[in-house]
């Protein structure tokens, strides 16, 4: 009985759907996965600026380190911002990071 | 019934071993059906399994000494709690709950991200591969429902498993050695999909920090065990197999600090690929070092069949991860680089190669006997002094650097900074040094040490929170906003208890044995303790002793009575007596052997701070329990970024 239930269950995508239209793993397309990357860039930028905020707040960075990378973090997470809005992806240079070496 | 049970094991290994191939075959030719199908299949194993196990589980509970492996773990004067037990007490039970374990993981995890269509399609042929061997075991190798002609009774429990600890140390063990299945097979699956973004670490956070809190209590459980049952008056020996869950358990925790920095800086991702490998592959390896008799354990209670079946997967899971890891490196390696050698990402990537190299110290002890035995046929040991160095040469910087890194900002931090937050902790340490100092502790640099820097780590987790609640306008606020790092911090706190713990209970403990007839006393550590005679006990399973112990001492008066079980069946046992001072938060230990006639041969051990050991694992738990609670709002905001193809939707 359990071997039945258990067949039945592995065998019901094909119960289910015997003739689909179509039969094709989703996968993301390539803009898709440039804005998933541009995506997870803009809440990586927004969270360092949350960080950069909250150290200021408590007294771990002093004022002249707080304004020495407030400036370059919101920078970046603004050209972030706006190519996710223009929905640019892959056509545009690609934002680095402050912290990224370019050679 | 046994048939039945071997029934529903031949049945899952079909269902899983379908989800392998059929899922890779899925996966690699895109195709949505046969992919929903095999993960259906995944799905199915888990209930097949829990009837395997159901199964046992009643006859363990009926005592039918039908089945071998009930005849074996088990007798009819057993109580029935630790005949339940027996479930994880031998090898094929405790296989059988490495793949109930592994399918319920699995199975859920999939489920609850079985939107995230392309990652999982992936993530299943790996889980099927891992629950596929273990199936294959069971079936084929290694069942627990080989019957027998009905026996008069069986061989009975070892004594020292017939302990209440013994009710959740192995489960919870299993629980995180096998929880580190899901981050490896997620991360796995993201290698084979070449989707090497952060998806697979959303999904897997909070089951790598549910695993990992498994593993550290389970541990913490394991070491009180030792500590009240064994009787020689320590916790934690260096045995091969106490030190095969700390290893992944090391190796997890490195990979949850430096995930944190791929989250936040989009680096490390090669690390961290190679760091859950590490963790789980340490897993299997401590799996194989439990079950596969090749080392003389405490835990190794038999040789057994299959030590060559576990090194060749082991060997097969290693390969694979080095495969995958090469392959996609290009996809892995970033521009992103350290801004600073001072900065929370560079504390973070110290204690990861410290974190690392400790554990593969300790990976070197457990092996090096092995294979001085295979290479040279020379039987070496590996003991606690060669532990205790490496902990001390990597623990103790560790210990440190849980203060530093607190204090650090991200990206990087101007001295002049450091100077202010770094003021009052340092102040805090060098005090508590230099008074311990004067109060004679210099007797052990390594206790002095853990004692000062655990000073200077409280005080920084203490101004982190003091600095913080004025930030956020209280407390609850505080943590409620920030719980990845709030509970990260509670979880140092727990850390820096158990150095105390464990510096004052080893660096500190006073030791004195002594053969004493009725009346005679021996002194430590300001006690006295007072022998006035034996008395008889018995229980339902056994027959003993206890000898009489009045004590004194700190102005407390105490009674103790350590002795000897005797178990007819299994033999003997030590039983130790134990008072825990609620004053000082140190044990004055006892156990005792009859000497001569009515004489003892009496060991007594007085351990300074013990009780913070396993207040810490309170604490700890606590801690896991904040970083793990989701937070709507990040969760609406993960949901919101992965939406164009389907969020990971982790625990």
């Amino acid at each position: 009985m359990l071997a039945v239930i258990a067949v039945v269950f592995v065998a019901r995508p094909f119960l289910r759907d015997p003739s689909p239209a179509s039969d094709r793993l989703d996968e993301l397309a390539p803009e898709a996965r440039e804005r998933l990357a541009l995506a997870e860039e803009r809440d990586r930028a927004l969270a360092a600026l949350k960080e950069l905020e909250f150290d200021h707040r408590t007294g771990k960075i002093s004022d002249e380190d707080y304004r020495s990378q407030v400036g370059p973090l919101r920078r970046r997470a603004a050209e972030v911002l706006r190519a996710l809005e223009h929905g640019e992806g892959a056509r545009h240079e690609r934002v680095p990071d402050p912290g990224e070496r370019v050679p | 019934m046994a048939y039945l049970g071997r029934a529903a094991l031949l049945l899952a290994f079909g269902l899983v071993a379908y989800a392998l191939v059929a899922g890779s075959y899925a996966a690699w030719k895109r195709r949505r059906r046969l992919a929903h199908s095999a993960q259906n299949a995944l799905l199915a194993a888990f209930p097949v399994t829990l009837v395997a196990a159901v199964l046992l589980l009643v006859a363990l509970g009926r005592r039918d000494m039908t089945f071998v492996y009930v005849w074996q773990h088990t007798s009819h004067e057993l109580p029935l709690g630790y005949a339940l037990s027996a479930f994880w007490g031998g090898q094929e039970g405790s296989l059988l709950l490495w793949l109930l374990v592994l399918t319920g993981y699995a199975g859920l995890a999939v489920w609850l991200n079985r939107r995230s269509r392309e990652l999982i399609a992936w993530t299943v042929p790996v889980f099927g591969l891992v629950a596929c061997f273990f199936a294959f075991m069971l079936c084929f190798v290694s069942s627990p429902f080989n019957v027998q002609p009905a026996a008069g009774d069986g061989q009975g429990m070892v004594p020292s498993l017939q302990n209440p600890y013994m009710l959740a140390h192995p489960p919870l063990l299993y629980l995180g050695y096998v929880g580190l299945t899901v981050p490896f097979a997620f991360a796995m699956g993201a290698l084979l999909s070449g989707r090497t973004d952060e998806r697979w670490i959303v999904a897997t956070r909070r089951w790598t920090l549910a695993a990992w809190t498994f593993l550290g209590v389970g541990q913490l459980i394991g070491a009180h065990w030792a500590y009240v049952e064994i009787g020689w008056g320590g916790y934690y020996a260096w045995d091969p197999v106490e030190n095969a869950a700390l290893m992944p358990w090391l190796a997890a925790t490195a990979f949850l600090h430096s995930v944190m920095i791929q989250e936040k800086r989009g680096m490390l991702k090669v690390w961290n690929m190679v760091l859950v490998a590490l963790a789980f592959n340490l897993s299997l390896f401590g799996t194989f070092l439990t079950r596969s008799g090749v080392i003389d354990s405490i835990h190794s209670f038999a040789k057994s069949s299959i030590g060559g079946w576990f090194l060749a997967f082991l060997s097969l899971m290693v390969v694979l991860s080095i495969v995958l890891i090469r392959w996609r490196l290009p996809l892995l390696r970033t521009k992103t680089r350290l801004e600073s050698l001072v900065s929370r990402e560079a504390t973070f990537l110290y204690n990861n190669l410290l974190l690392v190299a400790l554990a593969l110290t300790i990976l070197w002890g457990v092996l090096y006997p092995i294979l001085s035995d295979a290479v040279r046929g020379e039987t070496r040991s590996v003991s606690k002094p060669y532990y205790d160095f490496f902990l001390h040469t990597f623990g103790l910087p560790l210990l440190l650097l849980m203060g530093l890194g607190p204090l650090v900002a991200w990206r990087k931090a101007s001295l002049r900074s450091l100077g202010k937050t770094f003021v009052a902790p340092f102040a805090a340490a060098v005090a508590t040094g230099a008074v311990l100092l004067a109060l004679g502790f210099g007797s052990s640099w390594p206790g002095l040490l853990a004692y000062t820097f655990s000073a200077f780590v409280g005080a920084s987790i203490v101004f982190e929170f003091v600095r913080g609640r004025a930030a956020a306008g209280g407390v609850f606020r505080l943590i409620a906003r920030n719980r990845r790092r709030y509970g990260g911090y509670v979880v140092h706190a727990a850390v820096v208890l158990l150095a105390i713990g464990i510096a004052g209970s080893s660096a500190y403990q006073t030791q004195r044995e002594r053969v004493l007839k009725p009346g005679q006393s021996i002194e430590a550590a300001g006690y006295t303790l007072r022998y006035s005679g034996l008395k008889g006990v018995k229980g339902p399973n056994y027959t003993g002793f206890r000898a009489l112990l009045a004590v004194s001492g700190h102005g407390e008066r105490f009674n103790l009575s350590p002795g000897e079980n005797n178990y007819p069946i299994e033999g003997q046992s030590n039983e130790a007596s134990i008072y825990h001072d609620p004053h000082s938060l140190g044990d004055v230990f006892t156990t005792a052997q009859i000497a001569k006639g009515n004489s003892i041969d009496v060991k007594v051990f007085v351990k300074p701070l013990i009780n913070l050991i396993w207040v810490a694992g309170f604490v700890f738990v606590a801690g896991a329990l904040i970083a793990m609670w989701p937070d709507a709002v990040e969760q609406r905001r993960l949901a919101a970024r992965y939406a164009a193809g389907a969020a990971p939707a982790g625990i």
